[in-house]
């Protein structure tokens, strides 16, 4: 049986670094899991069982993932799976860690889940710049076909499987699905207009599932200790363990796995060592540069963090990348980051996205070098607020997150003096 | 059999083998790698090798070049030293190291020392947030992480490359 200590699921190799190798992964019961799926189980009980634990796409929208499977076409042949390991999001560095070091636990979550769909084949997405850990995975999936658990005739059943990795190129787009899928097809990362979804027209325009690496990881032991197991941690409407990738103005950034449900406070302040250089906390971004800024109160820091709770702030769970913000940085900095990173992640084909990223460039760049008035401040927001709802996908809303909350919450940091322009923030900005 | 196939047949075979027969175009992104180990670039011939290896025409070829931030279409420094300084890593110096660096190889962000040897440029974030300041290093053959750095060990790993070059002369 896979040993789990404490609340480390995914991240088990930080109790036993030697489950990164496959003699070290079998030896504390990996592929257990997958066997007994192949051999003893019907595909629906391993949906019904992942379905059954209540696990939710950890990419970010939080879609339960049993539900996503069930979805996929009985009757469009073949089936794909296809993992979503382009982690691009500003603050987000979770999946790298599962990859690096527990690979063979992610290689099994991918394994299960095209076993669940009746997939033959699965590719995994990364981003380009992981481009040694996707030679790492290379050697670890021909390990896998070396040892017959990829292949033809899988322990003797009529089921086979391959995996493939291929590498993006540095486009954080290709993080949505519909625009890594047209990215593997061999096109621009653009997204796709929906419906039809990828269960039923995904990869060349075949049922495809398209998961996140982290929800992959959840998978074998799902499926080995049962959903009643994954359910003793977390919430019962957010069950199981997530990563927090913690950075920011904090003493100890890093990633931090712990039951869905942990309040901001604990994991800021009790694991995370508090603010860098005894600052004082002044707002939290709950999912990375695409969320808005929580004002960062007692409430806050005493709500959970689960599905559930977060939208009480005005935020969301998201991908659970907390970057914490104190009291040396200053907004109008803040936003001309995430703008700037916004604008040049634009896919160009939404013309709100495409060009409200670049006139919030030009404003917030004004905000920042003492050009801008206070009805700047108004137009910007005006701005932000017209390409809300108005785009294919979500990074046009995400654009806007930083914007409209950091006006709306922290007046003061937009409060210019009268007749006089604004002052730069204390951090320099060299970017242009 | 055109230039790019000649030289690395094997490996583009390898490339087309991870895609269904029907679906060539799914290996443009690997294929403009295997094309930009020569010299770090997209030359317009692998445009046209390319797009007659997977059927495709050179223009859509140069729109893939155009749209991912990790295919050039002008050769740069032989090492791309790529740092981010996205929203969590400047909250930790970033912006700071990246003027550092810069001013110890005695270049302007985006660009090249006088011995082709690096190429500074700004980046967006690269999933490394924890470990601030940091880089990645593209070169002809591959991307490699460098964490948790200072001026000092980027100048020092500059001063490395530059040994070593001076060696291979």
């Amino acid at each position: 049986m896979s040993t789990v200590k404490g609340s480390h699921i995914l991240l088990r190799h930080r109790d036993n670094p030697a489950l990164s190798t496959y003699e070290g992964y079998v030896k504390d019961g990996g592929f257990k899991a997958w066997k007994q799926a192949v051999t003893k189980m019907a595909p629906e009980a391993v949906v019904n069982e992942v379905f059954d634990s209540g696990l939710r796409g950890r990419g970010g929208a939080g879609f339960p993932t049993g539900l996503k499977w069930r979805f996929i076409d009985k009757n469009n042949w073949p089936h794909y799976v296809v993992v979503n390991a382009d982690e691009s999001e500003p603050g987000t560095f979770k999946d790298r860690e599962i990859m690096e070091k527990n690979p063979y636990q992610f290689l099994e979550g991918v394994m299960l889940t095209a076993y669940a769909v009746n997939a033959n084949r699965a590719y995994i997405y990364l981003r380009g710049e992981f481009w040694q850990l996707a030679a790492e995975l290379d050697k670890q999936i021909a390990r896998l076909r070396k040892e017959k658990h990829l292949g033809k005739k899988l322990f003797g059943k009529d089921y086979e499987l391959e995996l493939y990795t291929h590498l993006g190129a540095g486009a954080y787009i290709c993080g949505e699905e519909t625009a890594l899928l047209e990215s593997l097809e061999g096109k621009l990362g653009q997204p796709r207009l929906r419906p039809p979804f990828p269960p039923s027209f995904g990869l060349y325009g075949k049922p495809t599932i398209v998961n996140n690496v982290e929800t992959l990881a959840n998978v074998p032991l799902i499926i080995e200790k049962g959903a009643k197991w994954y359910r003793s941690f977390g919430t019962e409407k957010s069950p199981g363990t997530k990563i927090f990738s913690l950075s920011g103005r904090v003493a100890k950034p890093g990633n931090y796995e712990l039951p869905l449900g942990t309040t901001y406070g604990e994991l800021i302040m009790q694991h995370g060592g508090g603010i860098l250089d005894g600052g004082k906390i002044k707002a939290i971004m709950s999912a990375g540069a695409s969320s808005s800024l929580i004002v960062a109160n007692d409430q806050a820091l005493a709500t959970p963090m689960d599905y559930e709770s977060v939208p009480s702030l005005g935020a969301q769970l998201g991908s659970a990348s907390i970057i914490v913000i104190d009291e040396t940085v200053d907004l109008k900095w803040l936003v001309d980051k995430t703008v700037h990173f916004f604008k040049h992640e634009s896919c160009g084909k939404c013309t709100p996205c495409r060009e409200g990223t670049y006139w919030m460039q030009n404003i917030t760049h004004r905000l920042l070098h003492g050009e801008a008035e206070q009805k700047d401040v108004d137009l910007l927001k005006d701005v932000a607020m017209n390409m809300k709802g108005k785009c294919l996908c979500a990074l046009g809303e995400f654009a806007t997150e930083a914007v409209v909350s950091s006006i709306e919450r922290f007046p003061k940091d937009f409060k210019l003096k009268a007749g006089a322009k604004t002052v730069a923030g204390e951090l320099k900005v060299t970017h242009d | 059999m055109n230039a790019l196939q000649t030289k690395y047949g094997r490996d583009i075979q390898a490339i087309l083998a991870k895609y269904p027969d029907d679906q060539k175009r799914s290996a443009v992104m690997p294929l403009l790698y295997v094309a930009q180990r020569e010299g770090g670039h997209v030359s317009r011939q692998d445009l046209a090798d390319i797009a007659e290896i997977i059927g495709t025409t050179p223009t859509e070829v140069a729109s893939i070049v155009g749209f991912y931030t990790l295919y050039h279409d002008a050769p740069a420094g032989k090492n791309r030293m790529q740092v981010c300084n996205d929203l969590p890593c400047a909250m930790r110096g970033a912006d700071a190291f990246l003027q550092g660096v810069c001013e110890n190889l005695g270049i302007e962000v985006g660009g090249t020392t006088a011995d082709g040897l690096v190429t500074v440029e700004a980046v967006m974030c690269l999933a490394a947030c924890d470990n601030a300041p940091m880089f990645q290093v593209q070169d002809y053959e591959n991307i490699t992480y460098h964490e948790n750095q200072t001026v000092e060990s980027a100048v020092a790993l500059v001063e490395k490359w530059r040994k070593a070059e001076a060696k291979n002369k």
